[in-house]
Order: C-alpha cells, then sequence, then structure tokens
C-alpha cells in the first residue's frame, strides 16, 4: 500500500513534535524513520497507526483518507517497542488474538484460525513455543511472537516502533537479517523506527533521518552517509567532531589537517566546520602540525587517543590498534580524514550535541 | 555475629508474639468459647432465632447489593483515572480516598440531614411515599459510602503500572471497545479486582457506626448482623451476642482466608 503524508504537524500542548511532514512511502517498501529521542518519528509512526492524531496534515493510503478511519479498521500490524504482549495468553492465543475478535461474520473458522498461527510459528522460527506463556520467553523470543500477532491479521502496513532497542548486541543482528527475511517473503509495506543508524542502514530500502520534528534527509544508506545533507545529520551519522575549517575551492583548510582525500564540496568559500568521525580519521607523523597526543588508551583491538591544540581544543581519534603507526604522547600528528562533511558557516547547525546510544 | 546481638531480635519478637496472643488470638477464641458456654443446643437455638436469621439475611442482602456496585464503579473510575487526563481527574481521585477519612457515622448523620423527615430532601421523598432511612435504602447507601474505596484504591495502581500498551496493541488488532476489556483489561486487574471485592465484603458485612445511625435497629426489619449484637449484648443476652458475633467472625475469618489466598496469586 503506498503511504502518503503531507503538511502533517502536531503538538503536545506547547511542544510541536511534528512541524509539517510531508512523506510518501512506496508499497512493498521498508522504510526506517531514523532520529534522535524527541525527533517526532514515533509520534508519526503513532500517527500512521491511528493510536495519535495530527493537528493538522493529510495521510493518505492506498487512496483512502486514514484520518477517517478509526484504528481498529486500519488492519495495521503494529509492534511495540516493548511487545506489549499478553501476559495471560499462550503463545498461540496471543498470535490468534486478531483473528479471534472479528465479527462473526469476518472470523476465519477455527480450522482456518489454526492454521494461520502455525504458518507464522514456523515462519517466525518459534513452533516449540506456541504453548508458552510471556512471562517463560526471552527478549527476543517476546519480539518474534509480538511480530507474529502482528502478521496474523495479513496487515496493509506493518510498523514497528524501536524493534530492537530492548535487546542485546548479538541478538539484534540476528533478528535484522531475520526481519529482512519476512518482510521479502510477506511484502507488506513496513516501517520502522530506529535511533539506531547501523539498523536503519542495513535494513532499510530507504532512510528518513528526523530532527525537531522535521525530515532532514531521505535517502539510501550510501546516498546520506556519503553527502549528509545538514551539520545534523552529519552529527547524526557520528561525525562528533567538529573542526573549524577555512573553506576554498570546495576544499577544507586547517593547520594540521590533511583533507586531500576527502572530495571537493559545493559549499561557500569562508569560514566553516568539518565533521569527522572518530574512527575515519587516519594520522601522519608531522612536527609542524598543532595537534599532539595527550591520552592514549587501547581497548585491545582499538587505540583511543586524544589529540590537543595549544588552545586547548581536543579531539577523540579511534584506529585500529594492528597495523597502526607506533603514537606515543606527546607526538605531534597530521590528521588525514578519509570521510567527513563540510559546511560553511550560516549552514544549519544542531543546537546539540547528538547522543547515539541510547 | 555477635552473641548478644541475637537477644534482641528474640525479644522483640517474643513481645509481638504476646502482644498479638492477646490483642487478636484469645479475644477471637474467647468468641467462639462465649457462644459455645452452654453447650452446642443453646448455641444453635440462638441461631436460628427468626430475629438472627433475619439479620443475618439482610447483612448478607447488604452485601449482595453493595459489593457487585462498588465493582462496577472501582473498575470504571480506575479506568477513568489510569487511561484519561481530563479536567476533575485528581479531584475525582481525592473524592475515592474521602471515606477512608471520615468517620463512618459522620456519613451516617449526613444522610440522616439529607433524606431525614427535616432533611432536604426529606419532604419531597415523604411526598413521593419513597423510604430511605429506616429501611433498607439507607443501610445500602450508608454500606457504599464506606466501603466505595476498596475496590478502586486496589485495581488502579495496577493499572497505572500495567500502563495502556496491551490495549494499544488490542485496538491495533481490531479488537472493540468491549472486547478489549474483556479480554485484555479484566484478565490483567482479575486478582487485583477479586482482592478489591473481598476486602470490601468485609466490610460491608462489619460497618457498624454509619448503619446504626440510618437504620433504626429495628427488630426483625432493618437490624444487621453487627446491631443485632449490640442489642443482643445490651438485653444482657450475652450467649446470644456471642453466637451471633461467632457468624460475624466466621465471616471474616473466611475472608482473611481468601484474601492471603489471593494475595500470594496477585504475585
Amino acid at each position: 500500500m503506498t503511504i502518503t503524508i503531507t503538511g502533517m504537524s502536531k503538538s503536545f500542548d506547547a511542544t510541536q513534535v511534528l512541524r509539517g511532514i510531508d512523506l510518501k512511502v512506496e508499497d512493498g517498501e521498508l522504510l526506517a524513520l531514523l532520529g534522535p529521542s524527541g525527533s517526532g518519528k514515533t509520534t508519526l509512526l503513532r500517527i500512521i497507526a491511528g493510536l495519535d492524531w495530527p493537528d493538522a496534515g493529510q495521510l493518505v493510503v492506498a487512496g483512502q483518507d486514514w484520518l477517517a478511519l478509526p484504528a481498529q479498521k486500519r488492519r495495521i500490524g503494529f509492534v511495540f517497542q516493548q511487545y506489549a504482549l499478553f501476559p495471560h495468553m499462550n503463545v498461540r492465543d496471543n498470535i490468534a488474538f486478531g483473528l479471534t475478535v472479528r465479527p462473526r461474520a469476518e472470523r476465519p473458522s477455527q480450522a482456518e484460525i489454526d492454521a494461520t498461527v502455525d504458518n507464522l510459528l514456523t515462519l517466525l522460527q518459534i513452533d516449540h513455543l506456541a504453548q508458552r506463556f510471556p512471562s517463560q520467553l526471552s527478549g527476543g523470543q517476546r519480539q518474534r511472537v509480538a511480530l507474529g500477532r502482528a502478521l496474523a491479521i495479513q496487515p496493509s502496513v506493518l510498523l514497528l516502533d524501536e524493534p530492537f532497542g530492548a535487546l542485546d548486541a548479538a541478538i539484534r543482528r540476528d533478528l535484522r537479517r531475520w526481519l529482512r527475511e519476512v518482510h521479502e517473503k510477506t511484502g507488506s509495506t513496513t516501517i520502522f523506527v530506529t535511533h539506531d543508524q547501523e539498523e536503519a542502514f542495513e535494513l532499510a530500502d530507504r532512510v528518513v533521518v528526523m530532527g525537531d520534528g522535521e525530515i532532514s534527509q531521505i535517502g539510501t544508506a550510501d546516498e546520506i552517509y556519503d553527502h549528509p545533507a545538514s551539520a545534523f545529520v552529519a552529527q547524526f551519522m557520528g561525525a562528533v567532531i567538529a573542526l573549524p575549517v577555512t573553506l576554498r575551492g570546495g576544499r577544507a583548510m586547517a593547520p594540521g589537517l590533511d583533507a586531500s582525500a576527502l572530495p571537493a564540496c559545493t559549499e561557500a568559500d569562508g569560514p566553516g566546520t568539518l565533521y569527522l568521525r572518530p574512527d575515519s580519521i587516519m594520522l601522519d607523523p608531522d612536527p609542524a602540525s598543532p595537534w599532539a597526543v595527550t591520552r592514549r588508551d587501547s581497548t585491545g583491538t582499538d587505540l583511543r587517543l586524544v589529540l590537543t591544540d595549544p588552545q586547548g581544543a581536543q579531539i577523540d581519534v579511534d584506529l585500529p590498534r594492528r597495523g597502526a603507526p607506533t603514537i606515543a604522547l606527546g607526538d605531534r600528528l597530521r590528521l588525514r580524514p578519509l570521510w567527513g562533511a563540510m559546511f560553511s558557516e550560516g549552514a544549519p547547525l544542531a543546537a546539540d550535541p547528538i547522543q547515539l546510544s541510547a | 555475629m555477635r552473641p548478644q546481638s541475637r537477644l534482641a531480635p528474640r525479644i522483640l519478637i517474643g513481645l509481638a508474639v504476646i502482644a498479638t496472643l492477646l490483642m487478636i488470638v484469645v479475644p477471637l477464641v474467647y468468641i467462639f468459647a462465649a457462644a459455645f458456654a452452654q453447650g452446642w443446643r443453646v448455641y444453635a437455638q440462638n441461631i436460628l432465632d427468626p430475629l438472627t436469621l433475619h439479620a443475618i439475611w439482610l447483612t448478607v442482602l447488604v452485601a449482595l447489593i453493595v459489593v457487585p456496585v462498588n465493582i462496577a464503579f472501582g473498575v470504571a473510575a480506575a479506568w477513568a483515572i489510569a487511561r484519561f487526563r481530563f479536567p476533575g481527574r485528581s479531584l475525582l481521585m481525592t473524592a475515592i480516598e474521602i471515606p477512608f477519612s471520615i468517620s463512618p457515622i459522620i456519613a451516617g448523620i449526613c444522610y440522616l440531614l439529607l433524606y431525614g423527615r427535616q432533611g432536604y430532601l426529606g419532604p419531597w421523598l415523604e411526598a413521593h411515599d419513597i423510604q430511605i432511612l429506616f429501611a433498607l435504602p439507607g443501610i445500602v447507601l450508608v454500606t457504599l459510602f464506606v466501603t466505595s474505596p476498596f475496590v478502586a484504591r486496589e485495581v488502579l495502581p495496577l493499572m497505572q503500572a500495567q500502563g495502556s500498551e496491551q490495549e494499544q496493541a488490542a485496538v491495533t488488532l481490531g479488537a472493540s471497545g468491549w472486547q478489549i476489556f474483556r479480554r485484555v483489561t479484566l484478565p490483567n486487574i482479575r486478582w487485583a479486582l477479586l482482592y478489591g471485592a473481598v476486602l470490601c465484603t468485609a466490610r460491608a458485612v462489619g460497618e457498624f457506626g454509619g448503619v446504626s445511625v440510618v437504620s433504626g435497629s429495628i427488630r426483625g426489619q432493618t437490624n444487621t448482623l453487627p446491631l443485632h449484637v449490640e442489642l443482643l449484648f445490651n438485653d444482657l443476652n450475652i450467649t446470644g451476642a456471642f453466637a451471633a458475633a461467632s457468624t460475624l467472625t466466621l465471616i471474616a475469618v473466611v475472608t482473611l482466608l481468601l484474601k492471603s489466598v489471593l494475595e500470594g496469586r496477585a504475585r
């Protein structure tokens, strides 16, 4: 189902959480809404689900005005961050719930319901858990049951709120791949909300980066990573180092900086800022550089360095420890970033540094 | 652990046991001892006295009316407070607590002033031949007032802690309001609800102060079991008073057992 959102705004009391969102989601697409907490992404998802209503704007799905439709009639599958499974029902009854509450005329027969649930249990690889209760399941298993319950009603649209937010890293990775496979099998239009850029990029066909109630950028993983549309997006991609530079002819210049590996940008000449990720900076010995190593920690796999210039500005650099040049405290080093985003003065900046970890 | 530090807990536990024995166990045992002091036959005679039987029936009838009404009110109020933000919400929360802090006899007097012959509604009620005071409606009203917080107070914290996500999930799955209540909300609160209902029953059966003001204690008509115990006692029918009291005690003990079973289930 194609979802078209136009001019959507929403306020909670005095706080405006959505400021004129325009977005089109293609049929069968797997789309990520990516942003820090408070960016409005969950509110947008809840509006599509019919759990919240906007103050202004339109929501049209497959040509139908969904704002005139109560949530019950939209046939959406919604997976909550904390799963919201029914604790007094076993896995089988949880998954069957959406079918058993249908009006008698539309309700499938018990045999059909059983068959649907059996298929889903197999698809979700949880056959052996059918008789368990939610309290007897691990986080990853609950996640699968929640998805099964949402898929049972053959939803026109599948919506997931931070689907892997409550799981640990190893399970996340497995479930991501598995969700991708489930999406390919069911083919339903799917939107998920996340604050984890890696998750968004790995899983989604397209990523919508949101900040402060607005869409900052829409694109594929590569597009957004290579050409962040604003300093906010760059920072959200992990470019937490903001280096003051002078821009000339699309190139960044600063003492102790070798920006030759960066492609030229189209920003205006003059003072600007270069945003860098701590893990994409190479270091070359250079006695003339203002940057000196003032801290050197090893995590075993990585070296964590802090470089300080004579004015006291500090930047973090992470290098893989193996193959790294021998670096000692006090060494003077030149920065050679492999990736970065440049913006001239006056380009929109995010007010606060972004916290990537939740 | 040093040896002398064991003494203090033992003394404290001993004191607690002695206090419990003196204040709770001995009086309880004494009720039954006194009730059976003149043997089974006299006990049975006292219980089977028509006036005592009527008092038991009236008390049960009041509980049968009051408890379901309070379950409905308690669940509705808890749902409204837990799930919605509306003007007067905190006022409602306070109002539910009021019966806990007001002496039941004050409730009785308020009803007396409101519905009595000289009260605000008295003349109108009299003109329409509606009898509230010194009749069943008055007893039910006062008991309702006194017991109204029990169910709401038990259910509300649970509903607030559980949040509304399960209900929202049910909405997205297409469930109607009634289906959500019956299949999602109610099963989640069932033990707390039963627990509140048990407490409410115990209070409804034992209520004395408020009821004594509005019932008039007419024997065989408006005399509930607690009032009946007092009347028998004032008549110097000690065995009769204790026999009637033993039935009340029995109801209380059963309630207590139910309560501890339900508490276990609720966790």
